[in-house]
């Protein structure tokens, strides 16, 4: 579902004299649907741009990124766009909204861009929030003035709201306590389920054992001149 | 699939100065495009060679008309150019008093519109105003209220009201949300983006508060001396900026 083949990423930083960083270079992975795959690798390693690189967000220079029947690294914007839309999901570590929109349309927006009803968008969205146990009264309440568990389970609930056949993951088990815990870990199990091939950064990791399948070091493709 | 709006190598000069040199881009039907760069990149030249409100020196505006397919609006007549504007086309200015009547009724400035495409029955525009001013979040009872006695805000989302009270299926905007307040701001955007979901509308969106387009465009273009430096994916520009002015653009930005 998800593949990799010699991908290689570097930044030119033009207004710092120029300086090239070699920060990723020659990776080739799969990952096969109904998979889940854990990055691994220190701090700075570079799990966070591979992830950024796969969701599109960051420029691959050189390789191809597959997924689906999409080359995301020769596609068009509206081609990434609309793989986004119904294909590639993605549950970043922190949540970035429109100020003054409710929860509730927060977390039902990514299945009214499929074009879902608006009463069974936000049916879905109850039920995720219920479940992720986001009291009824903060529902109508625009999350940025919520806690950083509170946020990051409704970015969580935003992440699930549509069955996406691809998901990537940045640590969405970071800053919840054990129930919430046990409970996105079983919503990982219950995509893997269905099918969907899922890459994740995991630093707990009791929960990168249970719901990962395989492991990839991400240090083993970093450079060793930047290493 | 037909892009609705093609610009090609469209270009334009104030005498030895230039307004914009050499741009080119396709927009898709839904499609949210912004516009960034400082002030006299020629963000702004552009916009209004591609609304036709200024005459490029080169270059094609080809859109996507309903009744005969694309067509070159740069040379088409005036009057089809006109009749455009009016139909498939909208305009939000910066300045909500540069797309308004000041001395009409906040339904007349929206009933105007329906008028100059042909309708005529008094009730039926009263009606379709009032559901508009409605849906831009105005109080049904300020109908007949000039927009002088509006707040800025207000002013802004009745311009938006008589823009696409016709249905148009591309929006022009100039600085929508410049010279608002925050939370004016951020109700705006909210609304903006609603509509551009619920009605399929594409858009393109000038505008220096990168913020701004980070919420609302899907696509984004850098501009600098008229040219454009760098273009791609909203998130990719502004996460992963290529060109070095981008790069100072983006790192530019204060946190809040």
């Amino acid at each position: 579902m998800i593949e990799l083949s010699n991908v290689s990423k570097t930044f030119t930083l033009h207004n710092q004299g120029s300086a090239v960083i070699e920060v990723i270079s020659d990776v080739s992975f799969a990952v096969a649907p109904g998979e889940c795959v854990a990055l691994t690798g220190a701090s700075g390693a570079g799990k966070s741009t591979l992830m950024r690189m796969i969701y599109g967000n960051y420029l691959t220079q050189a390789g191809a990124i597959r997924i689906g029947d999409v080359d995301l690294v020769q596609a068009e914007p509206r081609e990434v766009i609309a793989l986004r839309r119904e294909v590639l999901g993605y549950v970043s570590q922190f949540l970035r909204v429109v100020p003054r929109v409710p929860t509730l349309d927060v977390v039902a927006e990514p299945l009214r861009a499929l074009g879902v009803s608006a009463e069974a968008s936000q049916a879905r969205a109850r039920a995720l929030l219920t479940q992720l146990n986001i009291p009824v009264r903060l529902w109508s309440l625009s999350p940025t003035t919520f806690s950083g568990g509170e946020q990051q389970r409704v970015n969580i609930a935003r992440g699930f709201s549509h069955t996406y056949p691809a998901m990537l993951l940045d640590e969405p088990t970071a800053s919840l306590d054990a129930t919430n815990r046990e409970i996105v870990l079983s919503l990982i199990e219950e995509a893997k389920g269905r099918g969907a091939a899922i890459i994740g950064i995991f630093h707990d990791e009791a929960a990168r054992d249970r719901v990962c399948d395989r492991e990839i070091d991400v240090s083993r493709f970093t450079p060793k001149a930047a290493a | 699939m037909t892009p609705l709006l093609s610009v090609q190598g469209v270009t334009k000069r104030y005498g030895a100065h230039i307004g914009c040199a050499d741009v080119s881009f396709e927009l898709y039907p839904g499609e949210v495009m912004g516009i960034v760069g400082e002030s006299g990149s020629g963000k702004s030249t552009l916009l209004n060679c591609m609304a036709g409100h200024l005459t490029p020196d080169a270059g094609q505006v080809v859109f996507d008309t309903r009744a005969d397919g694309p067509r070159d609006t740069v040379t088409m007549s005036e009057p089809e150019r006109r009749m455009l504007s009016r139909t498939d086309w909208a305009f939000v200015h910066q300045h909500a008093r540069d797309g308004l009547r000041m001395g009409v009724s906040a339904g007349g400035n929206v009933g105007e519109r329906l008028m100059a495409v042909g309708e005529r029955h008094y009730g039926d525009i009263r009606s379709k105003a009032t559901d508009w001013l409605e849906r831009v979040e105005i109080d049904a009872g300020r109908v007949d209220d000039r927009p002088t006695t509006f707040s800025g805000g207000m002013q802004q989302r009745l311009q938006i009201a008589r823009n696409l009270v016709t249905g148009p299926r591309l929006v022009f905007m100039d600085e929508p949300t410049g010279g608002l307040d925050v939370s004016v701001q951020a109700r705006l955007l909210d609304l903006l983006r609603g509509l551009v979901r619920d009605m399929g509308l594409s858009a393109i969106i000038v505008t220096h508060d990168l913020a701004v387009v980070r919420l609302l465009a899907d696509r984004l273009m850098v501009m600098k001396s008229g040219r454009v430096v760098e273009a791609g994916l909203t998130d990719q520009v502004l996460d992963d900026p290529q060109h070095a002015y981008s790069q100072l653009l983006v790192s530019s930005v204060l946190q809040v």
